[in-house]
Formats: C-alpha cells, sequence, structure tokens
C-alpha cells in the first residue's frame, strides 16, 4: 500500500511539479534575454536550477515524516505528509523562479547542490555499516539479556532445541557456541591449507616464471574460478566431493561422514584461491624492479631471488592478502550450509561431521521459531562475533597493505 | 684471489631452481584441474535434464475425466504418466467440450521415475513397470524430446514439471533492482571521493569504510536486511524489493570501487587542458572524466551485478527461498531466484531433482560466465592506455 502510495506522490505530484519548474526557470530567463545577444546564459541551467531550489523542502519534509513514521514517533497521515511536501516545495521554487535574471550565478548554485549530493551519495556507505552494526547489536543485547555473554563464548554444548533442567530446576536451553567456532576454524583452517600455498605459488608463477601466452590463459581461467557462485561451489563439494571423501576414507580403512568438514574445506579453499593469488600478485608486481636485477647480477637464481629478497620485501602485503582470506571464509556460508553438518561437534577428526557459526545462524533464521524466541536471536548473538571477527581481521589487513603501499610507493 | 665454487652444490642449486618452477607452474595447474573436473561434473550430471522422457497416450474424454482424470488413459500405462498430466486433463475437457466422447493422441510428459530410467538413471520402477517401458521404448512410444518445460515452468513438487520460469524472472527483477539503486548511488559516490572530496578525517573514515563494507562477508548483509528492510520498515518478506536492496547495499562498495579505479586511471592532463579553456569543476567531470571512464565503470559495474545474482546467503536469511511457483508479480509479491531455486532443489530428496539442480547450474553459470565475458570484451575493447 505505502509503495503505491510513494508512486502515486512521486508521479502525481513531484515529478509533473518539477517539470513545470523546469519548463518555467527556462521560459523566465528566454523573455528577459536578448536573443540576438552574442553571449547568452543557458537556458537549461536555469531550468534546473528552479527544480533544485524545490528539492530541498520537499526532500527534508518527506524524509522527516519517514523517519517519525519509522520511529513510531507520530502517527503522521501520509496525504498531509505529501501536501506540505509539495507546497512548501512549490513555495521555494517560486522564491527561486522571482530571483531569476540574467546576471544569476546559476551554474555556481547549480554545482554546490551537485557536490552536495554527491557527498550525501558517499555517506550510504557509511550508513549501511552503522545498519549492520546497529541491526545485529540491537537483537544480540536482546540474546544476551536471556543468555549470559560468558557462557556463550565458552559453553561447550550447543543444544537450543532440547530444553535441560537447570540447578534451579527451570528449563533452560544450552547456548555454548565452542563447538560451531571449532567447525568454523576447522573448516577455515582446511581452506586456507588449500588457498595459501596454491594461491602464493599462482600469483609467483603469474608475475615472475609465466610466459605472455600462460598468463593469457591462466589470467581467465582464475577469474572464472572467482565467478562461480558459491551455491554452485556448495553443491559440488556436497554431490561430488564429500561421497568421493568418504569412498577413499573406506579405501584405507577410515570411516567419514558425509558431512565432513574435509570437503567444504577443501572446496571453500579452491574458491579462495583467485582472490589470495590476485592480492599477492598485486604485491608482488609492486616490490621495484632494482631489488630483483639486484639480486641477479650478484649471481642469484630466480628462485633465490624470490625466497630471499621478492617475498621478504612483499611478505605485509601477503600476510595482509592471507588475513582477508581468512577473513572470507569464515564468512562463507552457502558452501558449509550445503555440504557441511547440522550437529554441533567437538572434534579434532576432519572426517567427521561438525557445523559452524554461518549454518546455525541459516538454520535458526529459516526455522520456523518465532522472532523472538532465543533459538532466532542466538543468530544475532552468533552475527555478533562473526562480525566482529571479520572486521578486526579487515581493518588489520587494510592497515597493512595501506602502510606496505606507502613504503614503495 | 681465484673464486672457488663446489660444483656439487650449484648443481643442487640448479635443481632446486628447477623444483620451484615445477611447483609454481603445479599451483596454476591445480586450478585448471579444478575447473576441468568442476565443469565436466557438472554437465555430465546436468545435461540429461534438458531433455525430458514424453509418452505416447490414447487419451479418451468421458464424463468420468472430471471424478478420476486417470481414467482417461489405459489403466496399464497410467501410472507411468506424470500426475501433473492427468491433474490437467479436467481443466482440457472443460475448455474444448466439443473433445467429449473423443479419443486422442497424444505425447504427455510421463513421470520422473520413468524419465530416470530411460535417461539410465537409479530409479524406483517397479520391475514389472521397467519391462512395460522398455517394451513401449521399442515400440517408438517413449521418447526423449527437448525440454521445453523447464524453461517456461515455475517450481513444482513434480521433478518433471519444476522449470527455472519463475526463479529468472525473479533473477531479473532482483538485477533491475540492484542495478537501479547501487548504480548511481556508486558513480556519484566514487565521483565524490576521486574528483571532489577535501583530505579529512571523514573523508578518511568514509575510504577505510568502503573498502571494509567489500570484505564483510554477505551473510551479514543479511541480517542487515531482515533487521533493517523488514522488521523496521515493513517491506514484505520474501520480496524483490527487499532482495534487491540487501544486494545493492552488498554491490556498492564494489561499484565505488571499480568507479575510482576507472576514474584514477584518466591522466591529470585531460583535466587540466578542459579547466584551462575554462570549464568549471563540474563540466570537466561530466563532459571529460565521466565518459573516458564509462568502459572501467560498465565493467566493474557488470562484474559485480553478476557476483550480486550469484548470490544466495544474504537472500537465504530474508526469506526468499520459499517455494514459489507462479512468476512474481511485482516487486513486492514472493519471489525466488536462481540460486536461491538451485539450492531448493539440492535439498530435496527426490533423485530426480539432482538433474534438475545441475541443469539450472548449468543455466545460471552461462548467464554469469556471459556477463563476465561482456565485462572484459568491454575492458579489451574500449580500455586506453593513457
Amino acid at each position: 500500500m505505502t509503495t503505491t502510495y510513494l508512486a502515486q506522490y512521486l508521479f502525481a505530484g513531484f515529478l509533473p511539479l518539477a517539470l513545470f519548474g523546469y519548463l518555467a526557470g527556462r521560459r523566465k530567463i528566454r523573455v528577459q534575454q536578448d536573443p540576438n545577444a552574442r553571449y547568452k546564459a543557458s537556458e537549461n541551467l536555469f531550468g534546473w536550477y528552479a527544480v533544485t531550489r524545490m528539492l530541498l523542502p520537499a526532500v527534508i519534509v518527506s524524509a522527516g515524516a519517514t523517519v517519525l513514521d519509522l520511529f513510531d514517533l507520530m502517527e503522521v497521515p501520509w496525504p498531509m505528509v505529501a501536501a506540505t511536501a509539495l507546497l512548501l516545495g512549490a513555495g521555494a521554487m517560486w522564491i527561486g523562479l522571482k530571483a531569476i535574471n540574467p546576471g544569476l550565478r546559476v551554474r555556481t548554485a547549480l554545482e554546490k547542490t551537485i557536490v552536495r549530493v554527491l557527498l550525501l551519495a558517499s555517506l550510504i556507505s557509511i550508513l549501511t555499516t552503522i545498519g549492520i552494526v546497529l541491526s545485529i547489536v540491537f537483537e544480540a543485547v536482546h540474546f544476551f539479556r536471556i543468555v549470559d555473554f560468558w557462557d556463550f563464548l565458552t559453553g561447550t554444548t550447543w543444544n537450543p532445541d532440547a530444553a535441560t533442567i537447570g540447578e534451579d530446576g527451570s528449563a533452560q536451553h544450552l547456548f555454548g557456541s565452542v563447538p560451531l567456532f571449532a567447525g568454523t576454524f576447522m573448516i577455515t583452517a582446511i581452506a586456507m591449507c588449500v588457498a595459501i600455498p596454491v594461491g602464493l605459488f599462482s600469483a609467483i608463477c603469474m608475475s615472475e616464471y609465466a610466459s605472455l601466452r600462460v598468463r593469457r590463459v591462466a589470467k581467465p581461467a582464475l577469474e572464472i574460478l572467482a565467478g562461480i557462485p558459491t551455491v554452485v561451489y556448495g553443491f559440488f563439494a556436497a554431490i561430488t566431493v564429500s561421497p568421493f571423501i568418504v569412498r577413499l576414507a573406506e579405501s584405507v580403512g577410515l570411516q567419514a561422514d558425509f558431512t565432513n568438514a574435509l570437503s567444504p574445506g577443501l572446496v571453500m579453499g579452491i574458491m579462495i584461491i583467485p582472490l589470495v593469488s590476485s592480492l599477492s600478485d598485486d604485491v608482488i608486481s609492486s616490490v621495484p624492479q632494482s631489488l630483483r636485477e639486484g639480486s641477479l647480477a650478484l649471481g642469484a637464481y630466480p628462485s633465490e631471488t624470490i625466497k630471499r629478497v621478492v617475498l621478504p620485501a612483499a611478505l605485509p602485503g601477503i600476510v595482509s592478502a592471507c588475513l582477508l582470506a581468512i577473513s572470507r571464509a569464515v564468512g562463507e556460508t552457502m558452501i558449509v550450509v550445503m555440504a557441511a553438518g547440522l550437529q554441533p561437534n567437538l572434534t579434532w577428526n576432519p572426517l567427521e561431521g561438525m557445523t559452524t557459526v554461518n549454518v546455525r545462524i541459516v538454520d535458526a533464521l529459516t526455522g520456523d521459531q518465532a522472532f523472538d524466541s532465543p533459538e532466532t536471536l542466538a543468530a544475532f548473538g552468533l552475527g555478533l562475533v562473526l562480525l566482529v571477527l571479520t572486521l578486526c581481521l579487515n581493518i588489520v589487513s587494510l592497515t597493512v597493505i595501506r602502510k606496505f603501499r606507502q613504503k614503495y610507493e | 684471489m681465484s673464486i672457488h665454487i663446489d660444483p656439487r652444490s650449484l648443481r643442487k642449486r640448479k635443481n632446486r631452481e628447477a623444483q620451484f618452477k615445477a611447483l609454481s607452474y603445479m599451483a596454476i595447474s591445480v586450478a585448471g584441474i579444478f575447473l576441468v573436473i568442476f565443469f565436466a561434473d557438472i554437465v555430465r550430471q546436468g545435461y540429461t535434464a534438458f531433455q525430458q522422457t514424453e509418452i505416447a497416450v490414447e487419451v479418451t474424454y468421458t464424463q468420468e475425466i472430471y471424478d478420476n482424470p486417470r481414467s482417461a488413459i489405459d489403466e496399464k500405462i497410467a501410472p507411468l504418466v506424470s500426475r501433473g498430466v492427468t491433474r490437467i486433463l479436467p481443466m482440457h475437457l472443460r475448455e474444448n467440450p466439443q473433445l467429449m466422447g473423443k479419443t486422442e493422441k497424444l505425447w504427455v510428459l510421463a513421470n520422473a521415475e520413468v524419465d530416470q530410467h530411460v535417461k539410465g538413471k537409479a530409479n524406483r520402477l517397479k520391475p514389472r513397470e521397467v519391462t512395460l517401458v522398455d517394451e513401449m521404448r521399442a515400440a517408438g512410444e517413449i521418447r526423449k524430446a527437448f525440454n521445453t518445460g523447464f524453461f517456461t515452468n515455475g517450481d513444482s513438487k513434480l521433478p518433471e514439471m519444476a522449470g527455472i520460469l519463475s526463479a529468472a524472472v525473479g533473477t531479473l527483477y532482483l538485477l533491475a533492482i540492484t542495478f537501479a539503486f547501487s548504480f548511481p548511488a556508486g558513480v556519484m559516490a566514487a565521483i565524490y571521493l576521486e574528483e571532489f572530496a577535501p583530505d579529512n578525517r571523514l573523508m578518511h573514515i568514509v575510504e577505510v569504510n568502503i573498502n571494509n563494507l567489500a570484505a564483510i562477508p554477505s551473510i551479514l548483509f543479511g541480517l542487515l536486511g531482515l533487521a533493517i528492510f523488514i522488521n523496521f520498515m515493513g517491506f514484505p518478506r520474501s520480496s524483490a524489493l527487499v532482495g534487491g536492496l540487501t544486494l545493492a547495499l552488498m554491490t556498492l562498495p564494489v561499484i565505488i570501487i571499480a568507479t575510482r579505479a576507472a576514474i584514477r586511471a584518466i591522466p591529470d592532463s585531460i583535466r587540466e587542458a578542459a579547466l584551462a579553456l575554462g570549464a568549471t569543476h563540474w563540466q570537466v567531470v561530466w563532459d571529460h572524466v565521466l565518459p573516458l571512464s564509462l568502459p572501467g565503470i560498465l565493467t566493474g559495474t557488470i562484474i559485480g551485478l553478476a557476483r550480486a545474482i550469484g548470490e544466495t546467503a544474504p537472500l537465504l536469511i530474508i526469506g526468499m527461498v520459499a517455494y514459489i511457483q507462479d512468476m512474481p508479480r511485482g516487486v513486492t509479491s514472493a519471489a525466488t531466484v536462481l540460486p536461491a531455486q538451485i539450492y531448493v532443489w539440492s535439498s530435496e530428496s527426490l533423485r530426480a531433482f539432482t538433474e534438475r539442480t545441475s541443469a539450472g547450474i548449468i543455466v545460471l553459470l552461462v548467464v554469469l560466465l556471459s556477463m563476465n565475458a561482456v565485462a572484459i570484451l568491454l575492458r579489451n575493447k574500449y580500455e586506453r592506455k593513457w
């Protein structure tokens, strides 16, 4: 209902008014200008000027009413908001139109407005971050009112469904997140064992050894790998890799679950190879050529140059690439949802089924519990820890890489 | 003074060099080999879904059809026919009353078990039915035809009827909304940061923040969508609007970063030349910098959008994985998208859905890879080295 109302407001009120302002502005300057003058002010600019005059009051009124409504501060009748916004807009436009004369510096005024709009656009990203933090913290606070924060971080049993009887005789849900994080870290570790060596060596190959022809094939191949959606990786891990690992384990006499941690880990590692390789490629190629030439001139082989000169010089950048890769692996959802288990399991054996933080978040929010049940709110508690974790990894990594760039540029 | 080189140590070093080089080439081949295995596996599992088994039946239209649609078909063959077909027979008769009492020979969909048997896959047909199917096949009464239903049907609980149309339309809606919100905002933000931003603390925060947003897990954007758009603003759950807005916020940093790189690649000489001719700052940006950097901006945008429509995790959180049969009628009605459809099918227990899942993946990959290919072509064609 609100959407149709918004559409009516826009198309029946706002746009015709804007169009009228544009035409009126143009007309006003046209009659004032000498049509035969050699230099004339651009009529379109005056049209746009009239439109921008109207924008500010209309937008402020609409935004203000929206905020009031969203926070339930005041019940605002929408027709009244629309009428006020349009009236104020029309008034401001009229003042603007009155002021129009050939000597008015419309271009300066217009450009100021444009730059302000651009500034607003660049603040959206900040708003997004604030939105993410607030939405997660807000619900997580509800959760931690029910569940003790310390128990949540250090408890080793995750069992939100079955209530156990506590010491005081009341029913208690168990929200110990350690097994979930154990699963996340296990799968992340397996993924890193694949992604970091393969990605790093690919980067070395691409920037130091490969001929142009090899690069021309290898680069798109890595880009394709990066372009495959995660749900597809998840399907591949669940349908092809898991049964393969189970059969492989059987052939050497081991027991493996179909939801083992190894297969999502391996596939996630493959998925992250392009991230590691492209970031490392960047930093390796930004190591100055003179360092390499100095080493080669002393008689070192390329491999010795790479190991003793290039890699140490590029180390901060490579470390930050690895941190970003870890953050990506921790946050990856679809592969683990499809290929890892649902059962929390605290184990060192990657062949057993394990669940992860993200699996439980998805499970809690796609279930049929009420939104304010502890099971659902637990998702936001887990989300908060995930947010803090990835935020720290990202910020450390970004700082390291910026310091590194400053050193060589 | 002479330099003494031990030939053994030299050989050792030479070997190490060869090993290191081989290792680095091996790393690249790992990626290549995975790609080959991966595509071969998906195609092997999915290509059969593009054909569907049809069965020739004689349909006799009688009054009884309204009570028991299956009575229209020979009772020996009836169990082989898809329930989706028998369900629409009464409707068909009601629309064409002149058919009453007549008999018609039709090619209709066989059910999923017959289909799997004909394709040589595991199935649950009874031995008696297996012989019947084999006989009919030999007699040419069972054939495999191109599976148009896969592209013209919505989701269904019957694997032989399930198609991707509603998911594809949902993906289009999502793409449109994501583009409409993230492209203008992203380009405007990038222009401000590159051309107009003062070098102050706030802008420094904005920059760090954008890089950081680009690395935040997508599932957290889903939590944002759930808490802000659905619970706080009251937008309808599972709608393309909420999904599109969530993905737009996720794509925004990608577009900003790509646009900034494209703008930065324009040499200052262009700006200075325009300024020297008396252009204002905005005229320089609008008339020179933007047109010149447009190929780069579009490349980045296409890649960002391709990533957005392949995304599933945030859509799971905002409930876009519901079972949706029909095409969404607008941006506020419940919709599903291709990756979500793939996820739903992959969690179905019926074996016949595995093939559908792989076929859906093939379609999704074709769409995404061609978007990426367009982006790369665009880059190669219009990219200028200054």
